[in-house]
């Protein structure tokens, strides 16, 4: 499997603002990418642009050579998001909730493991209103997991995770990985990802506010 | 397909789970038309003359009460991120939602629909074609309605402009459903008036997932 995802000299505007300007990055198969910055410097506007819901101002995403825009379809097949938002249904069960996402990619019989992984094979009954924050973010986490699409796209991961949870996720990266999967994650939580690659989005800052040209 | 069998039967099953979602729009068109002849009394043929109109109208209502609820939930928890990402194309994921919001608003009102008209007074060859007329046409307000709560989304109070922005689109519907049933009524062929319902409907389900999904695109970046 692999997996060649890169970007070149992406500019990201938000509602008149340049968030960032002329970003290159690339991450190979069973590669990660560890995004780093202060607060508003586009981690997250960055991570919503390499899953493809938002477009760069300028700029262009290439899979293994591809143009993303030549093929959104495929693109969709091969990258899992997890955005701030847990998506959880008050009235789902996490069981209800992990089998639909992964019967969407065709892939409901890997969701019990997929909840096993994040320590939710207990709590597969309860519906999620009575979920805590840490295990929405488990659930949500399961997802992921059970969809088994090549690059994983995680913004804060560890957002409410206690210690346990943590390392059970870390292994389930270094699974990722160890099957040639790609991990890009923006994070400010102490998380373990052996040899990542790092991208601070400080460097990439438009020199004004305007932001016309950087870099 | 099975993605979107799958995404008709949970979305289904989230409606079902809210049950005062199912309860609202059926109670609302149920105490709607129940107005009617307390205000303009209950003489049969004055009853029996505003019967299609009123019923029709207050169908369009009651859809407009459940139309937030198609992607503004969805939008708000991060489901349409996931939905925008999945392998099933958006359009697709749009019908599956309108199928879905459907069965829980328009089939309601249809199945309670025959016992409002007795209490109307409509004309007793009417009723077929009252039936016929919400199959055909309570999809395609289910089908624009998905396209205005589409184009409203994340907007604030999107609510009342939703209403403002569907409801004028709804007019041809109840033209024709309520001609067709008007012309059944008079004992003439309602087929020419459910016929242009149908053409309605046919336009509806290959424009409004198009139209929708780039709506929510939009809405998402």
């Amino acid at each position: 499997m692999k997996a060649g995802f890169a970007g070149y000299r992406l500019f990201c505007r938000r509602s008149e603002r340049m968030v960032f300007a002329g970003l290159d990055f690339a991450v190979g198969s069973g590669g990660d990418l560890l995004l780093t910055g202060p607060n508003g410097s586009g981690k997250s506007s960055l991570l919503r642009l390499m899953a493809g819901l938002i477009r760069p101002y300028s700029g262009r995403l290439e899979h293994d050579g591809m143009r993303l825009t030549d093929d959104p379809a495929h693109h969709r097949e091969i990258v899992a998001y997890l955005g701030h938002q847990d998506a959880v249904k008050p009235m789902l069960t996490v069981g209800e909730s992990t089998r639909f996402w992964a019967g969407m990619r065709g892939r409901r019989d890997k969701a019990e493991a997929a909840m096993a992984a994040m320590g939710l094979t207990e709590l597969a009954d309860l519906p999620g209103r009575f979920l805590s924050s840490g295990q929405r973010r488990r659930a949500a986490l399961a997802r992921v997991i059970a969809g088994g699409a090549p690059i994983w796209l995680l913004d804060e991961p560890t957002v409410g995770l206690d210690v346990k949870s943590i390392a059970a996720l870390e292994a389930a990266l270094a699974a990722h990985r160890a099957g040639g999967g790609t991990v890009i994650a923006a994070t400010h939580g102490p998380i373990a990802l052996p040899g990542a690659g790092g991208l601070n989005l400080a460097e990439f800052a438009p020199d004004d506010v305007t932001g016309e040209e950087a870099a | 397909m099975n993605a979107a069998l799958a995404l008709f039967l949970h979305d289904l099953r989230l409606q079902l789970r809210h049950g005062t979602d199912l309860i609202a729009p059926l109670a609302f068109f149920v105490l709607a038309t129940l107005m009617v002849p307390l205000g303009v009394g209950p003489e049969p043929n004055l009853l029996a003359r505003l019967a299609p109109g009123m019923l029709w109208i207050t169908a369009l209502l009651a859809t407009l009460l459940a139309l937030d609820r198609l992607f503004q939930r969805d939008f708000e928890d991060g489901t349409l991120d996931l939905l925008a990402l999945s392998p099933l194309p958006l359009e697709l994921a749009v019908l599956a939602k309108v199928a879905a919001h459907w069965v829980t608003t328009g089939l309601p009102l249809l199945i309670i629909a025959p016992v409002l008209g007795v209490m109307l007074h409509l004309d007793t060859g009417s009723y077929v074609t009252l039936e016929i007329s919400l199959l055909l046409g309570t999809p395609v307000l289910s089908m624009i309605g998905a396209f205005g709560a589409a184009v409203t989304l994340g907007a604030r109070r999107g609510g009342a402009l939703l209403a403002l922005l569907v409801l004028p689109l709804y007019v041809p519907i109840l033209i024709f459903a309520t001609s067709a049933i008007g012309a059944a009524g008079e004992g003439l062929s309602p087929r020419p008036h459910l016929l242009l319902l149908a053409s309605v409907f046919a336009g509806g389900i290959v424009l409004v997932p198009f139209a929708a999904a780039a709506a929510l695109r939009n809405a998402l970046e």
